[in-house]
């Protein structure tokens, strides 16, 4: 079987977001593989060392050259090659699935990989649109997964609780933190990936335009009064907070 | 017509429903706000969402029983497509995230998802949404026949019943067979006021150190001021408390009038969940953690210390 394992690139967490010309604005900031996708990538190569049958495990990125950044890391991870749909063009996810679906198509995917909620974008939407173009099933938010021949089996979260399931492949998996913990790229395996495939193709070939158009971004932020109350004395905190949470805020009776 | 998939649990209809037939309403796009009910031994749903709404499609069949995304996305797709819907709307819960896509592709429809404010822009329809870890706020647009729409739990007021209630018709669907097995289910069930409705939350992160300090520290000021209980990611994924407490990107958005947040470092992806609250609170031992900067009052101390101290003092 060959997985096909998605990766997107986000700002790091912890980086300040910009505006400009009413656009979220990333020049100079710190991008990194989406945290969420890492954990598909990781997920790719335990399935193989587990002893599944695994034959290949490819990368794919859409977007622009930076990416290749991201697919780099995926390589020197431990998966086998990658492939860049490279483009200055910003697919919402349903258009992207289009993409991503064709792609597992031609190389005749048997599993494919997605992240289960973006951290920029917060879109939780890729994976299911990418199964329902290849017309398979999914399983969104895994946080177990076992692949035997021709079918899966693992646990995901549910509204309202958690499920064990059995499915059988093809199928699109969308996979969450608790999945697994990531490895560090070694230094050996990042010379060894700078010798692997990393495939350049054009969003012209997919036939791809968006379908969501963004109209303008804010940044709203909410002054907050960031009064300190000192601790030492624990009875005179408590008091006080309550005072302010009564008197001032006037959100407590 | 708008076409709204009811959400229920438990033989009830649940509060998003009324939520989205306000978003319908708010929305700008005309046409009579129809709710879909998926489901089986669905008449007081159906009922309920007759109170509110212009019309009712109710399917009450044995295949619908068990939500399946492939199952509820060819049913809504179905509907949308026999009725002329322009507009599918979705709830924004996690299954509602997982199957609204697949209407999407099934359509050709554009996808707006997640949405805190719908309007009309030409003929375009327009959504607000949280985007960055809930740090921007994004408009975008769709232009098309048919926009499919997640509507985010809490963003909008829950319709109340109007005065004549909706006619209810019975629609008959073509299924595919659910092709993921359920194994097994395991249900997770908080006692407490229901976060996305709390005027006030008290939530613990792993600083306040094991499942029985969270017991007498976050649930023992709650139950003093009448609060719901909140978690961070860290307790829940150490077993400490159910998912359904979770708060955050992965969790739930709450946007309470007080967040009390008690040994919570305050991660990014913590403050996208509770960063809307009206006030902050934060206890915290490290004068340095990141909960202070989004913090209304914050106390640098202990929470064995402080919490104790606190529960008496709301005693009094
Ligand atoms: C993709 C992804 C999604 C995520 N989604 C979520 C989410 O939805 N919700 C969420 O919460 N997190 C989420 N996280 C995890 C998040 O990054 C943090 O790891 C988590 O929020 C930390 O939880 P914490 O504050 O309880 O624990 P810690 O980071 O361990 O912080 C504990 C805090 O307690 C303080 N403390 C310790 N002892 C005491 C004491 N005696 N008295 C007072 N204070 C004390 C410490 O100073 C510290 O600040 C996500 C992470 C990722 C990568």
């Amino acid at each position: 079987m060959k997985i096909l394992t998605l990766v997107r690139q986000v700002p790091d967490a912890e980086a300040r977001v910009k505006i400009s010309a009413q656009q979220v604005d990333l020049e100079g900031t710190t991008l990194v593989i989406d945290g969420m996708d890492e954990y598909g990538v990781e997920e790719a190569l335990r399935l193989r060392e587990s002893g599944a049958p695994v034959e290949e495990i490819v990368a794919l990125a859409v977007g622009p050259k930076r990416v290749e950044d991201a697919l780099r890391t995926a390589l020197a991870m431990g998966v086998d090659r990658a492939i860049h749909v490279e483009t200055d063009e910003k697919l919402d996810p349903i258009a992207l699935s289009r993409v991503v679906a064709q792609i597992a198509g031609q190389e005749g995917a048997g599993l494919v990989l997605v992240g289960g909620q973006e951290a920029d974008w917060d879109s939780q939407a890729l994976g299911a649109a990418t199964a329902e173009r290849l017309g398979w099933p999914q399983l969104t938010w895994t946080n177990e997964l076992k692949v035997e021949e021709g079918s899966l089996t693992g646990r995901h979260d549910v509204d309202d609780g958690n499920e064990s399931f059995r499915a059988a492949l093809p199928a699109v998996v969308t996979t969450q933190q608790g999945l697994n913990e990531p490895r560090y790229p070694t230094l050996p395996n990042i010379m060894k990936a700078k010798k692997k495939e990393l495939r350049k193709e054009t969003l012209d070939t997919y036939g791809v335009q968006p379908t969501v158009r963004v109209v303008n971004a804010e940044i709203q932020t909410r002054a907050r009064l960031n009064r300190m109350i000192d601790g030492k004395d624990p009875q005179a905190a408590a008091a006080e907070l309550l005072d302010l949470l009564r008197n001032e805020a006037k959100v407590l009776a | 017509m708008i076409l709204i998939v009811a959400e229920h649990a438990g033989g009830k209809l649940a509060k998003s429903t009324l939520e989205m037939v306000t978003a319908a309403r708010e929305s700008g796009r005309e046409g009579p706000v129809t709710v879909l009910v998926l489901g089986q031994g669905v008449a007081e749903v159906a009922s309920a969402a007759a109170a509110v709404a212009d019309q009712v499609l109710v399917a009450d069949l044995p295949q619908l029983a068990q939500y399946s995304a492939e199952v509820w996305a060819a049913a809504a797709a179905q509907i949308a497509q026999e009725g002329e819907a322009h507009t599918v709307l979705i709830g924004g819960s996690r299954s509602g995230r997982e199957y609204a896509p697949r209407v999407a592709v099934k359509l050709d429809a554009p996808y707006l998802e997640d949405a805190i404010r719908l309007s009309v822009s030409g003929s375009a329809l327009q959504a607000q949404r949280y985007t960055y870890l809930a740090r921007v706020t994004e408009t975008v647009e769709a232009q098309a026949p048919v926009t499919v729409v997640t509507v985010k739990p809490g963003a909008f007021a829950p319709a109340a019943a109007s005065g004549e209630a909706g006619e209810q018709y019975d629609v008959e669907l073509e299924l595919p067979t659910p092709r993921v097995e359920v194994t097994g289910r395991s249900v997770e069930k908080s006692s407490r006021v229901a976060l996305t409705e709390a005027d006030v939350i008290v939530s613990g992160g792993r600083g306040v150190g094991s499942p029985e300090n969270f017991a007498a520290y976050v649930e023992g000021l709650a139950d003093r001021i009448g609060a719901g209980v909140g978690a961070t990611r860290a307790v829940v994924d150490a077993g400490w408390r159910p998912y359904a407490e979770q708060v955050g990107q992965t969790g739930k958005t709450v946007q309470p009038k007080a967040y009390v947040a008690l040994g919570v470092s305050g991660a990014v992806q913590h403050l996208s969940g509770m960063g809307k609250s009206k006030f902050i609170v934060a206890i915290n031992k490290d004068a340095e953690a990141p909960i202070f900067k989004v913090a209304d009052y914050g106390i640098v101390g202990d929470v064995n210390q402080i919490v104790p101290a606190l529960i008496e003092a709301a005693r009094k």
